[in-house]
């Protein structure tokens, strides 16, 4: 009966935000002959893997029907405490030991940031605060607590090699666009084709039937805050590594807008239940490609954020106008 | 009498070149209660979508009043006088009842809310019900039966001249039923016309003037309700004759596989004690309220128990959570269909292993498994889907209920608890459902049967509890199973109250 309409509508759901990206894509390569110059391409790449790398775990807790307005503020934390870890891991491994010292730094970001995750997920699941209100709370207590033990200064790393870890390519493709690559394939599998990422959606669509069907629904959403905690590590790792450094006022500001965003214009529905890494990712591209362009066409800075506001707004009236 | 409130002519109505509804000519008068009934899928939800203004017909012209309408939007039939109370109440929670009434069409002086005016034509248009309901309180803390009379207020209060009833009694006690069918007749004596869609081939019968039966969007015949009985309408329904509704009873072994000791929970059930056989259907009679539902959800671990023992095969066993009643190979096909049973924004494939996926992957899903385990499902069961990929909202009522029970049986359970399985479902679909509980049975599945159809738990049941309040009034066996006993107990009347 209905059903070739749904089977059209849900074919052109997947495709739209890929739609879009090409659209601006070829409307770009139009407007500005520097455009298509692989290293600029690169750079764009480079310069959304950030955020990037968060809008993936930031999926997985939109999926689960929460928000985590707190990856920001976290940025600068972990960020922050790698750089101090970092620091003492150079005065433990001595001279030769300095690889060993960053390997130590980035495991320590990682467990870091899950930690401050699985903070959020416990006072979404167990203290059932709700997810806006307690991320929340915790955005402004991460970026105090990294003001207060950076003294609302800059963390400064003294390794030399720490910043070929930011800067450094494989086969000349950036580190951060190969993590968040790697990444967004290891969670697009998750989402897909395990057992968890079934779950993650049933949570979304519907707690109460989750939670008849045996499905431990505390359990998978803790498990999301962690994720996005993960993500976030990797992001303050690769970010401190290229910069060398971390402020504790700047570092990872406004990034929870650009991941949610992302998660958004790659048409993963807010009210959770379902969604897509392979979105995820075009959101994050297009959201780099519009910056680009406005700065390439000379567009005030004050007005990206316009940009970047209507093509949000945008991308969340034609996801409506579909699913009617 | 006699004067014709609305009438049809030739309505169609296609989805994507399918015709759901074919030329339907109906006429119907003044304070008339006219009944339609047909399966799931035969046309009726179609029909009154088209007659509320949700649907625009393909073909065919609508006559109200002895004028041609174009019905544009439900507010616009409202405004000529039709209302319709769906099966889903449109109220909302946090208001109240004067405020739910008044919705949309708040009485103002001088700009500001007459709030003292919307109580006093609450209270009125309630006496006028003969209900009396607070009009300040909260629509959450009303039954659902009070919840539907504040529907049928709210429709009375835009004046409605015609009033379509889409299955209101699915969710009523026999009380309450009664209740709604004295409202009905002194709406009727009112010159209010009523459209009464229902599964209960009983109730059209005592209620209705005339009944249309449709099957497949075609209208098969319309009559005066005193000249068809109810197998006569049935038979119509279907197309074809009915044979035995219920399958022949299986006797059960004498071992007890399943039992309840004293279990408690303070406020709501008190002392619950009971066996189950292997391969019984052990069947839980009751009004609503008397915690069948309750006790069926302390089993499986969604409620805390406050005191008593679950033993399965005479070993204790702890059962915290949904998960744990899983592991011990327990089932539970919930009531509440869309609110706890199925996932509407999942396909049929993702449904039917929710449950069991554990069985389907080790690291990843096997999704060829899944399917082939699905397509099984849907032999068994005859369900009807487009595919596979198919999500579960575009599905019948009917087709929604053996999806859901394919998926409480995929984990392979040896006690399966029904709560309410054929509410909202028509005749042939029941008839299924019934025939598959008989096959359970026959491989030495133990079942109960939380039901409030009388017949159906006659019809099924080698024992009935039957509890009120709380508590287990009487166990009854062979012959002692029969409506009169049973709503003794039911009642209190009868056994330890």
């Amino acid at each position: 009966m209905a059903g070739e309409n749904v089977k059209r509508r849900f074919e052109y759901e997947r495709f739209g935000p890929l739609i879009a990206l090409a659209i601006l894509f070829v409307v770009s390569a139009i407007a500005s002959p520097y455009f298509l110059q692989t290293q600029n391409l690169l750079n764009i790449l480079r310069q959304v893997s950030y955020t990037g790398i968060i809008a993936l775990g930031m999926t997985f807790v939109i999926i689960s029907g929460g928000i985590d307005l707190s990856v920001g503020s976290m940025v600068a934390l972990v960020g922050g405490v790698v750089i101090l870890a970092l620091n003492w891991l150079l005065t433990v491994f001595g001279e030769g030991g300095e690889a060993w010292a960053i390997l130590f730094a980035l495991i320590i970001g990682l467990l870091f940031g899950a930690g401050l995750g699985a903070l959020n997920g416990l006072m979404v699941t167990i203290g059932k605060i709700a997810p806006f209100i307690a991320t929340l709370g915790t955005m402004a207590i991460f970026r105090s607590m990294a003001l207060y033990i950076g003294s609302a200064g800059v963390f400064r790393s003294e390794s030399n090699l720490f910043p070929d870890l930011g800067m450094g390519n494989v086969l000349g493709i950036p580190n951060p666009v190969v993590v968040f690559i790697s990444l967004a394939v290891i969670f697009a599998i998750i989402l897909n084709k395990t057992r968890y990422g079934r779950y993650l959606c049933a949570v979304g669509s519907n707690p109460k039937v989750a939670k008849y069907s045996a499905i431990k629904v505390n359990l998978t959403r803790f498990i999301s805050y962690v994720a996005v905690g993960i993500t976030v590590g990797f992001s303050a790792v690769f970010l401190s590594a290229r910069l060398n450094s971390m402020s504790s006022t700047n570092g990872g500001l406004n990034y929870e807008l650009d991941a949610i965003a992302a998660v958004i214009i790659g048409g993963t529905p807010m009210t959770g239940g379902a969604g897509s890494i392979f979105g995820t990712v075009i959101g994050a591209i297009t959201l780099g490609i519009i910056n680009n362009m406005l700065n390439m066409l000379g567009v005030s800075p004050y007005l990206q954020g316009t940009v970047k506001g209507v093509v949000i707004i945008g991308a969340v009236l034609i996801q409506r106008k579909r699913s009617q | 009498m006699g004067e014709v409130l609305i009438e049809t002519k030739g309505i169609s109505k296609e989805f994507s070149g399918v015709r759901v509804l074919d030329n339907i000519d109906i006429g119907i008068e003044r304070g008339e209660i006219f009944g339609i009934i047909g399966e799931n899928g035969a046309g009726k939800s179609t029909l009154v979508k088209i007659l509320s203004g949700i649907y625009t017909p393909t073909e065919g012209k609508i006559f109200f009043e002895g004028k041609e309408v174009e019905i544009k939007d439900p507010l616009h039939a409202k405004m000529i006088g039709i209302s319709i109370i769906p099966q889903e109440f449109n109220l909302i929670n946090e208001l109240s009842v004067y405020e739910n009434i008044f919705l949309g069409s708040e009485i103002t002086r001088k700009g500001f809310l007459n709030t003292r005016e919307m109580k006093r034509r609450t209270i009125s248009l309630l006496e006028e019900l003969k209900k009396s309901i607070d009009p300040e309180e909260k629509i959450e803390r009303l039954s659902v039966a009070q919840k539907q009379m504040v529907e049928i207020a709210k429709a009375i209060a835009y004046d409605s001249k015609l009033l379509i009833m889409d299955e209101p009694t699915t969710v009523l006690t026999l009380n309450e039923i009664e209740i709604l069918f004295d409202l009905m007749r002194s709406l009727k004596e009112r010159g209010v016309t009523i459209i009464y869609i229902s599964h209960k081939l009983k109730e059209v019968r005592k209620i209705c003037d005339r009944v249309m039966v449709l099957r497949d969007g075609q209208m098969i015949s319309v009559s005066q309700t005193g000249e068809v009985d109810e197998e006569e309408m049935a038979k119509r329904m279907v197309g074809r004759e009915l044979s035995q509704i219920f399958p022949d009873k299986v006797s059960p072994s004498d071992e007890v596989v399943f039992e309840v000791e004293n279990l408690t929970i303070n406020g709501l059930l008190e002392n619950i004690s009971f066996g189950l056989r292997e391969g019984e259907i052990l069947g839980f009679a009751g009004l609503v309220g008397a915690g069948r539902t309750e006790l069926a959800e302390a089993i499986i671990g969604i409620r805390k128990r406050d005191s008593g023992k679950i033993s399965i095969k005479g070993k204790p066993v702890e059962i915290k959570s949904p998960n744990d009643a899983v592991k011990n190979k327990i089932a539970y096909l919930s009531e509440d269909r869309q609110g706890s049973g199925i996932l509407t924004s999942f396909d049929l494939i993702k449904n039917t292993t929710l449950i069991s996926l554990p069985a389907y992957s080790k690291i990843l899903i096997n999704s060829k498994k899944e399917r082939e385990k699905t397509k099984k499902y849907v032999d068994k069961f005859n369900i009807r889907a487009a595919s596979l990929k198919t999500r579960l909202e575009f599905f019948s009522g009917g087709n929604q209920q053996k999806v859901s029970l394919a998926k409480s049986l995929d984990p392979e359970p040896e006690i399966f608890i029904f709560d309410e399985p054929t509410r909202g479902i028509d005749v042939n679909a029941k008839r299924e459902i019934y025939r598959f509980m008989n096959e359970l049975v026959n491989e030495g599945v133990s079942c109960i049967l939380i039901s409030s159809e009388l017949e159906e738990i006659i019809g099924m049941c080698n024992r009935v509890v039957v509890m009120k309040e709380g508590r287990i009034t009487g166990i009854l066996e062979g012959e002692h199973i029969n409506e009169e006993e049973i709503m003794l107990h039911a009642t209190g009347l009868k056994g330890v109250a």
